[in-house]
């Protein structure tokens, strides 16, 4: 359980979150989350048997709306704060993914 | 006498009576601004020809005979978090750099609709993540009042420069407390509205199923303008409510004999500074002198609060930021060039990110990843449940339930940043609200031994900042902290 948390556990964490963290991030956020994770632990001993869980607390939801097209943000715009795009395509530019 | 030290209400009766223009007060505003932010750090941006061209534009209509709005030419800061079109948004994170939002937050068209005048952009901890705005990639704020404490978090910029009379008005946003508690350590109002109230279009969310919007003022009445003019429903955000938004200033009656005030008082206990306590103590006598009564309420399981809130709080950021990747807006590392996709996102987001950004982004990845999933998130989501009934079973006796805004005084800056688990049990009586979707207020109840403010806390009912309001202005009525000033 969390509280013999590892390096690897941090380093399988940080793979599914997509952040690339340097080795003192690891050792720091290995302790720090072990000792945030200890201390949520508290909740488990609580008797929730059958009781629902509130994701929202808005049970009703008025969610639904007629499907008529609007106006929406211009492709310019868009792009317009992309860290690279080929503008005149009309795309945002990334490394490549396949092949090369 | 500067205009801008007056209250909203007062300074759009002056603009609407012809006594001061909105031009005017908008010189006062950016003039205290420059004064005072080089030792607050309390703005990210301020824009002072935009500010300038509404307020000519708010006097060029007053003379032509036009109907002023209810915040006319009213100065007003925005949290870093929420987009003005044109306007950078930082969210006080590197990862948005040169980031210009090509659309208005639904809470800055209201606010200039109704005539405000947007002077410019409050630091805030990154993405709103922090009790003490020491997790800005801009440097820390200080507190007004002693410039060498923290003012409180997230949104501690909107509070400083409130408390600091940079402005009457400031926009923040509240997750976990980060309206109320800046205001207790400013010694100012902050009103965090009931989830729903108030639309979350164009607010960089953190956790979706617990932030709203809600103003810092100096007064209760001037809160209660600005959730007038920000209440009601939105086609842009499919969580605000169709609930009637009622006439929050006719609610002011000044009146609240016979209105029960709630006080869990076995809740109110461990951890609670000296005066602090003194301070509640003297609020709920206050309350009782005006005519409301004293009940003491149970909520067992307030005390879970914290763990639950840290737990439901970080899986969705982790989710939410995970929208951060460097591909569509904001920084991209160049390190990163010539190594692929998967490093791309993964260098930019470990660069572009902050170190508690990315301690909640790892905890929520881990509390959602399989073998964990049942053991802390979705049983934090069945006690969050349990809490909520908590109050429900409240209400059914009280209107209103009071508690301090925050155990202690505002702390030194440093004193927490190297604990995270300390930092958030800072944060004890204020995420219950948001994790029940309920409103609440934090009102100016005194200050310590030191001269620090303190703050008292009013949650409400679902829907009822009426009644929250009427209370609180009742209170603030018999009282005179809120006319107090720093140094």
């Amino acid at each position: 359980m969390p509280t013999n948390l590892t390096i690897a556990d941090v380093e399988r964490i940080a793979a599914l979150a997509q952040l690339e963290l340097t080795r003192e991030e690891k050792e720091l956020f290995t302790r720090q989350l072990a000792d945030i994770l200890a201390y949520a632990e508290q909740v488990q001993a609580i008797d929730t048997s059958g009781v629902p869980a509130t994701a929202h607390v808005h049970d009703a939801q008025r969610t639904e709306r007629d499907d008529v097209p609007r106006p929406c943000l211009p492709i310019a715009d868009a792009l317009a704060n992309a860290p690279d795009a080929d503008r005149q395509a009309g795309l945002f530019r990334v490394p490549r993914v396949i092949g090369g | 006498m500067s205009p801008v030290d007056a209250t909203a209400r007062s300074i759009r009766a002056e603009i609407a009576a012809g006594r001061v223009s909105a031009v005017d007060v908008c010189r006062a505003s950016l003039d205290r601004i420059t004064a005072v932010n080089p030792s607050l750090n309390a703005f990210n941006l301020v824009d002072p020809e935009r500010a300038l061209a509404r307020a000519r534009d708010v006097d060029r209509r007053h003379a032509a005979g036009e109907p002023l709005g209810p915040l006319a030419g009213v100065p007003i800061a925005i949290k870093d978090n929420m987009n003005v079109r044109g306007m950078p948004t930082t969210a006080s994170s590197r990862i948005l750099d040169h980031f210009v939002p090509p659309y208005d937050a639904t809470v800055v068209r209201r606010l200039e609709d109704a005539g405000a005048v947007i002077v410019g952009k409050t630091n805030c901890d990154e993405f709103a993540m922090g009790s003490s705005n020491e997790n800005s990639a801009f440097g820390p704020v200080r507190n007004p009042w002693a410039l060498d404490r923290i003012p409180g978090g997230s949104s501690g910029g909107s509070a400083a420069a409130v408390a600091a009379r940079c402005v009457p008005l400031a926009l923040g946003s509240d997750t976990g407390g980060s309206i109320r508690q800046p205001a207790a350590f400013c010694g100012v109002v902050g009103l965090k509205p009931t989830y729903g109230r108030v639309s979350r279009y164009g607010l960089l969310a953190f956790a979706s199923s617990l932030d709203q919007i809600g103003p810092f003022a100096r007064t209760v009445a001037d809160a209660a303008l600005v959730l007038a003019a920000l209440s009601g429903a939105d086609p842009c955000d499919a969580t605000t409510s169709d609930e009637p938004v009622p006439d929050f200033a006719g609610a002011m009656t000044g009146d609240i004999k016979g209105v029960r005030v709630g006080v869990p008082r076995a809740f109110v206990t461990e951890g609670v500074d000296g005066d602090v306590r003194r301070a509640f103590d003297a609020a709920l006598d206050a309350l009782r002198g005006a005519g409301a009564t004293l009940v003491d309420v149970e909520l067992p399981h307030a005390k879970y609060a914290i763990p639950v809130y840290y737990l439901v709080c970080t899986a969705e950021a982790s989710s939410n930021l995970a929208r951060y990747d460097g591909v569509k807006y904001g920084y991209r590392s160049p390190a990163a060039k010539d190594e692929g996709l998967k490093a791309l996102y993964s260098r930019t987001r470990d660069e572009g990110f902050g170190p508690e950004v990315k301690r909640r982004i790892m905890l929520g990845t881990y509390v959602l990843s399989a073998g964990y999933y049942d053991a802390f998130y979705l049983k934090a989501l069945q006690v969050r449940t349990l809490l909520r009934r908590d109050y429900e079973q409240a209400y059914e006796h009280v209107d209103v339930i009071a508690m301090p805004t925050s155990p202690t005084p505002p702390f030194r800056l440093g004193e927490k940043t190297g604990d995270p688990l300390q930092m958030y049990l800072a944060d004890v009586f204020t995420v219950s609200a948001n994790l029940a979707g309920l409103p609440g207020i934090s009102v100016p109840c005194g200050f310590s031994g030191e001269g620090l403010p303190i703050g008292f806390q009013l949650m409400g009912r679902m829907f009822d900042e009426a009644t929250l309001l009427r209370v609180a202005d009742a209170y603030e009525r018999s009282t005179d902290w809120h006319t107090r000033n720093p140094a």
